[in-house]
């Protein structure tokens, strides 16, 4: 058999794993395998600005399609820059797959130039990682790491590829001929969970309060798994919540459907939770942005808990009934029980659960005080809905208030559409982020909505968006503050506004002319609907620069170690001094 | 349970001591993402101990002897199963019939008015004299953490000794198929 060098490996590799698209940024320790990527024609890669937009760009292409983002980034800073991705990756469940270049062998551990311990940095944010010391295992390694992405919990892998290993000869093996053993992959097989199945179908048959806890885990398990759990959820008539990572699976303009629960979730979402006797986790972990304090977690459910790690199970909240499998195919076979039971939930208790939730949905708790001369950052994402709900469209998102008030009034219709960082709230995201949903989704719209902190955080990528004429647009809601740092300090430390405002910042209409784009504004309200307009007809990148009211709080929210019940709805409810507290320091 | 500042679970559970086996494939940075795992998550490890057991299939056996409540560490179980080159883990705490054993090597600091008295708790915990080129008196003892405890405070008590440990191992002694 011919032997090939080892950047030529990692190239056949990549393509015989069907891979068209990296992310990447070159330097010294992956000169090789840029000079593979040259000579072929199979794989276009995309120039970032800097190594982090290239694992953002790399999730969001994952996020919106169903495919592994490839990263290709040198030795050193190149590895250091990556690594707020990779924990972003591996906080949120994405299938990444990340190549470093290293020094050569004999020069590891001198503290050569650009030398730094990969593996090492990244051991803790990786699901797994290699360093490929023998030009013959390469091929073996990678296909093993594209299973291992997308296995079981999706996550990031990465490979340090010192470069005397990518200019040695060695064997190339494709990916059929490798055997990958058991115990190295995710085994739902072995798991036998049919009498779990049972146990739930039939406890949720019998309870007069139920509630489906829906998360990012469905979203992983593929479209159809979406479409079965709504199916469930229809079937059993109870009403649905879904946490941030899991807006879209059920349809938001379904009755059932309560939106998001948690922090700054729906009041009805959170106060049912809290009163359910049965509580349906699907892909969910219980994560504290969604619990609240934990002691007074919906004291009074039984939880059903569906979720393919098994460590998450009893992570934090104890369940009654653990079910350790994918979604789609528990899910499937919920309903075959269901159905083969001729199950359902009595009418009486149903309507009176609905009866109450319906109460609390009264309440309103999105309601806003418009105003004639400011915008309201709400109306401005409302706006934004109404002009493109009819569109293909795909929102990202930076970490801060505009987050959550996306969260809150942009309504999802479909899963995948919502691409968000959840569990690292990383700011810088978002941009970068929809440069990946641009390239894997081209006739699509895809809008960043930013804040002004954030968006500086990635602001280079602008120019990667212009390099590739990628017409992403980029929608920010302008409060001149870091508005949720800002909110927090409202409320938790006596109004003392440390370093959270935004001073300096830059023009950004002429800011996106600089970059060659398109640059635009509104600072009145009967201003907006041109701009969105404008925007969105735009066949180039955009920076849409939105002045919103500065002092907006985001609303409703559960306080820091405040229970789901003890919600708080505007800036005149407060929250007791005692929770406050306790609350303070937490984060 | 974890120990967050959001949970309130965790606290009047009884801690207990658990002897984990971890069996791995003996590739470069596994030991490091075992223990990596404990400390990343805040969980315990009092005493560690690796070596290759298979070494036609290069499998290492990680022993870890750590204590927390039941919840804590049946999450570190499951955290443990995670690990990619990780192929099985086993609890002792599990199994009544698990035999375990350490092993100790002490210096002991011998004068004339201790030897006798120092030589006789050798002998009666059966402890082993090592020879050495040194002719320095370095004794092995071998079983149970617990025996190699009372060893140590009944030698220590009239002889000065420089002691080091392997942590426990274990074996399960149910009959194999
Ligand atoms: C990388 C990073 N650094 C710090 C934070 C903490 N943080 C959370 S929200 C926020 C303010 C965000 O400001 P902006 O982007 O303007 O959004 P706004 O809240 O004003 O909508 C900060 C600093 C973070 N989430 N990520
Ligand atoms: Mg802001």
């Amino acid at each position: 058999m011919e032997k090939l060098s080892g950047s030529e490996i990692v190239i056949k590799s990549l393509i015989d794993q069907g891979v068209d698209t990296v992310f990447g940024y070159p330097g010294g320790a992956v000169l090789p395998i840029y000079d593979s990527l040259f000579k072929q024609n199979s794989i276009k890669h995309f120039l970032v600005r800097q190594e982090a937009g290239a694992i953002h760009a790399a999730e969001g292409y994952a996020k919106s399609s169903s495919k592994i983002g490839v990263v290709l980034v040198t030795s050193g800073p190149g590895a250091t820059n990556i690594v707020t991705g990779l924990t972003d990756a591996i906080m949120d469940s994405v299938p990444i797959v990340c190549i470093t270049g290293q020094v050569p062998q004999h020069l590891i551990g001198s503290d050569a130039f650009q030398e730094c311990d990969t593996t090492g940095i990244t051991r803790p944010c990786t699901k797994h990682n290699y360093l490929v010391k023998d030009v013959n295992q390469l091929s073996e390694v990678f296909h093993e790491a594209f299973k291992i992405a997308k296995n079981g919990k999706p996550g990031p892998v990465l490979i340090d590829i010192p470069k005397d290993v990518q200019f040695a000869l060695g064997h190339y093996k494709k990916p059929e001929t490798i055997t990958i053993q058991n115990h190295r992959l995710f085994q739902p097989k072995i798991i036998n969970n049919d009498n779990k199945v049972e146990e739930a179908t039939k406890l949720i048959s019998e309870s007069r309060k139920p509630i489906f806890y829906i998360g990012g885990g469905c979203i992983n398990s593929g479209n159809d798994a979406s479409d079965l759990v709504r199916e469930f959820v229809k079937l059993t008539g109870a009403p649905a919540t879904m946490t941030l990572m899991g807006l879209g699976v059920c349809a938001a303009s379904n009755s059932q459907s309560l939106g998001m629960l948690g922090m700054h979730g729906m009041y009805e979402a959170n106060l049912a939770m809290h009163e359910c006797d049965v509580m349906i986790n699907i892909g969910a972990r219980f994560d504290d942005r969604v619990t609240g304090r934990l002691d007074a977690f919906s004291p009074n459910s039984k939880k059903i808990h569906i979720d393919i790690e098994a460590s998450n199970i009893n992570k934090n909240v104890k369940v009654d009934i653990p079910i350790v499998g994918d979604v789609k195919q528990i899910v499937t076979k919920l309903i075959s029980s269901w159905k083969k039971n001729n199950y359902s939930i009595d009418k009486s208790y149903s309507n009176s659960w609905w009866e109450k939730i319906n109460k609390w949905k009264k309440i309103d708790c999105l309601s806003f005080e418009n105003n004639s001369d400011i915008i309201k950052p709400q109306l401005a994402i409302k706006k934004l809905f109404e002009q493109t709900k009819n569109k293909d469209t795909f929102i990202t998102t930076e970490v801060g208030q505009h987050q959550m008030w996306a969260a809150q009034y942009y309504k999802f219709e479909k899963p995948n559409r919502w691409i968000t960082s959840g569990g690292l709230g990383t700011m810088g995201f978002g941009m970068p982020a929809a440069i990946g949903a641009q390239i894997a989704n081209p006739e699509a719209l895809v809008i960043d909505i930013a804040g002004d902190g954030s968006i500086l955080m990635n602001i280079q990528e602008m120019s990667t968006a212009v390099q590739y004429r990628l017409p992403i647009k980029i929608f920010i809601l302008n409060n001149e503050y870091m508005g949720m740092v800002r909110q927090w300090q409202e409320l938790l430390h006596g109004g003392r506004y440390s370093e959270s405002y935004m001073d300096s910042l830059p023009d950004f209409v002429k800011l996106a002319e600089s970059f060659k784009g398109i640059g635009l504004r509104a600072k009145k309200p009967e201003e907006l609907d041109n701009v969105i307009k404008e925007m969105i007809n735009s066949d180039k990148p955009v920076i849409a620069d939105i002045w919103v009211d500065k002092e907006e709080n985001c609303f409703p929210m559960i306080q820091s170690g405040s229970a789901h019940n003890e919600m708080v709805l505007n800036n005149k409810m407060k929250q007791d001094s005692k929770s406050k507290e306790k609350g303070k320091i937490l984060v | 349970m974890n120990k967050s500042v959001y949970s309130s679970q965790t606290t009047d559970k009884p801690s207990k001591r658990h002897l984990i086996t971890v069996l791995v494939d003996n590739e470069p940075g596994v030991l490091a993402r075992v223990v990596g795992m404990f400390s990343g998550r805040g969980y315990n490890i009092d005493s560690l101990n690796v070596a290759e057991v298979v070494t036609n299939d290069h499998l290492s056996c990680i022993t870890i002897v750590t204590h927390g409540t039941d919840e804590v560490v049946d999450l570190i179980r499951k955290q443990l199963n995670t690990i990619v080159p990780v192929h099985s883990v086993n609890d002792f705490q599990d199994q009544e019939s698990a035999v375990e054993a350490e092993v100790a090597l002490v210096y002991l600091y011998l004068e004339e008015n201790n030897k006798k008295e120092s030589y006789k708790i050798c002998d009666i915990y059966r402890a082993r004299k090592i020879e050495n080129e040194n002719n320095t008196t370095i004794f092995e003892i071998a079983g149970t953490s617990e025996r190699i405890d009372s060893f140590i405070s009944d030698i220590e008590k009239i002889c000065k000794i420089e002691i080091v440990r392997s942590g426990p191992i274990a074996i399960s002694s149910l009959l194999r198929e």
